[in-house]
């Protein structure tokens, strides 16, 4: 395989290497070392970390979170264009801009679809497993060499203004990562199997309505707390979904299960545990308030939550 | 009282709920929980940090779509693409705000719905072309816009484009999810045809879209009150 997960791993690893060894350089940075130190180890576990034993690993991201989370990891300064220049090479490259941007996603959509079986001599293109994923390696390789070529910049510069965007994320970036592992720890230790024990012996589900509300609003609270609908789903749905409202009051499975998974990605739209989709988007935004993206779709989320508590009471034995 | 299963686990979910609640820096949040699940599990310290070091390394793949396109997006904005996305939908006179994010919300939970779900994305559409393309069409509206609407209209950019993947992307029949779901009914010894998942998935989908447009038109509100106020 060209484009396998190790690859993308090496191309992410170098580029956060490369985050690392310019923040090490920089002079005007605040905090220059123990920056540079957080992108090299986050670099490290990506390039060696299939070398690692796993409980070096394990000290290695507590001692990012350590970094991180008492304050030193800072943005270094970067340089840009002005805004008149800028206007002027918009005006100058005019619509041809929108093309390499749009790369990323064609190439991705016609990786996973029509190119995945494409080999080159006795190698496949894509790894099948994480076609997507691969794909989308691709797509960003071909939108790199194309706004290369487009804006006559060298790619050296490309990885310079990575270093930017990486920079104004900073160590948001590694938060969905960290709740992940948080997610598997929980899941490891039995929050899971708390949390059910919990929702089905000390609450009452002794009418029809009671048990479909306590079902969704299970699934959405359930999700606010790991972060996750596809690990709220298996406890809420064995614990309420499949002997309460099938086995109790006859509800449909197919039902039962797709309303139920919406009801927790309710949740995810309302949790900073979904920090990819939630807290990281803020940041990439550069927004002041870290919960901006939560506030604006909590207006969302709860009508929803309540539409679809309505939906399974309604849908589930007709 | 004794209860077969073991509710010390649930004080790491505590720690977690306090530490946001105090507003705490999140990673610090992450490894005080780390801790306190591990202790209250009575797992020793050796084999938490192994635990943590085997699930890191495994969960590599989460960042990718995010860093992957950065260098690209990166040169791309140095070269003006905000500003020429901004300077193009000034050009639409009928084009505000709100209008743009439910077209766009439309097109991300439609094609969602057809398994392309990689035609979006917070690093790739939303940060290059559809915040700037939201900001922009208020600004041309409004001739300037105040910081606070500024923030605002950009997090219900990256609102849209969440809501719209979520809510399509589960009434595609070989997502994820719907494996997930069947696998958990199958153990369950319930055998349920994913087609009729994802079917019942979409009286809730167009839920979302009509409840979602219904604020984008409130986000439109905003700025024509914030435009007449002036």
């Amino acid at each position: 395989m060209i484009f396998s997960l190790n690859f993308l791993y090496l191309l992410v690893g170098l580029l956060l290497g490369f985050v690392a060894l310019l923040t090490a350089l920089d002079r005007g940075h605040p905090r220059r070392l123990t920056s540079a130190l957080f992108w090299g180890l986050y670099a490290a576990l990506y390039l060696a970390g299939d070398f690692m034993a796993p409980a070096v690993a394990g000290a290695l991201m507590i001692a990012m979170a350590l970094l991180a989370g008492c304050g030193l990891v800072k943005p270094g300064k970067h340089g840009t264009l002005n805004e008149a220049d800028r206007r002027a090479s918009a005006a100058r490259l005019g619509n041809r801009l929108f093309l390499p941007a749009l790369v990323i996603p064609v190439v991705t959509v016609l990786g996973a679809t029509v190119l995945k079986d494409v080999h080159i001599g006795e190698w496949a293109l894509f790894d099948k497993a994480h076609l997507t994923l691969a794909s989308l390696g691709l797509g960003a390789l071909l939108a790199l060499g194309a706004a290369c070529w487009l804006t006559r910049a060298s790619p050296l510069q490309g990885l310079r203004e990575g270093r930017r965007l990486v920079d104004a994320m900073s160590w948001a970036v590694t938060l969905p990562h960290m709740l992940a592992v948080l997610g598997l720890l929980f899941t490891e230790a039995g929050v899971g199997k708390a949390v059910a024990e919990v929702t089905t012996s000390w609450f009452a589900l002794d009418s029809r309505f009671a048990a479909v509300a306590m079902y969704c609003i299970g699934m959405a609270l359930f999700t606010i707390i790991m972060g996750n609908g596809f690990a709220a789903f298996p406890v809420i749905a064995g614990g309420i979904g499949v002997p309460v409202l099938v086995g109790q009051y006859g509800a449909d499975p197919a039902v039962m299960a797709a309303i139920g998974m919406f009801s927790a990605y309710c949740g995810t739209l309302m949790t900073p545990m979904a920090a990819n989709f939630n807290i990281v988007p803020a940041a990439l935004l550069e927004l002041p308030d870290k919960n901006a993206v939560i506030k604006a779709q909590i207006p969302t989320a709860l009508p929803l939550l309540a539409a679809n508590i309505v939906l399974l009471y309604f849908l589930m034995n007709r | 009282m004794h209860t077969a299963v073991n509710l010390w686990p649930l004080l790491g979910v505590a720690v977690i709920a306090a530490g946001f609640l105090l507003r705490a820096n999140p990673v610090l949040v992450v490894v005080a929980a780390c801790a306190v699940t591990g202790a209250a599990a009575a797992m020793p310290v050796m084999h938490v940090l192994e635990s943590l070091g085997a699930a890191f390394l495994k969960t590599r793949n989460l960042p990718l779509v995010l860093l992957l396109p950065l260098a690209a997006i990166g040169l791309l904005e140095r070269f003006g693409l905000k500003e020429h996305a901004m300077a193009s939908i000034a050009k639409i006179r009928s084009a505000t705000s709100g209008r743009l994010l439910i077209v766009y919300l439309f097109l991300r939970e439609i094609s969602a719905a057809a398994g392309l779900t990689s035609l979006g994305g917070q690093p790739s559409m939303v940060r290059p072309l559809i915040a700037p393309l939201a900001e922009g069409a208020a600004e041309a509206r409004n001739g300037s816009i105040s910081d606070a609407l500024r923030y605002r209209i950009r997090a219900m950019a990256a609102a849209t484009d969440n809501v719209g993947l979520f809510f399509g992307e589960d009434i595609f029949v070989a997502f994820g999810a719907i494996v997930l779901m069947q696998t958990i009914l199958r153990a369950e010894g319930i055998e349920v045809d994913p087609i009729r998942m994802a079917l019942w998935g979409i009286p809730t989908a167009v839920c979302a879209f009509v409840i979602h447009s219904w604020n984008l038109r409130r986000l439109d509100a905003a700025i024509r009150r914030e435009g007449e106020g002036k």
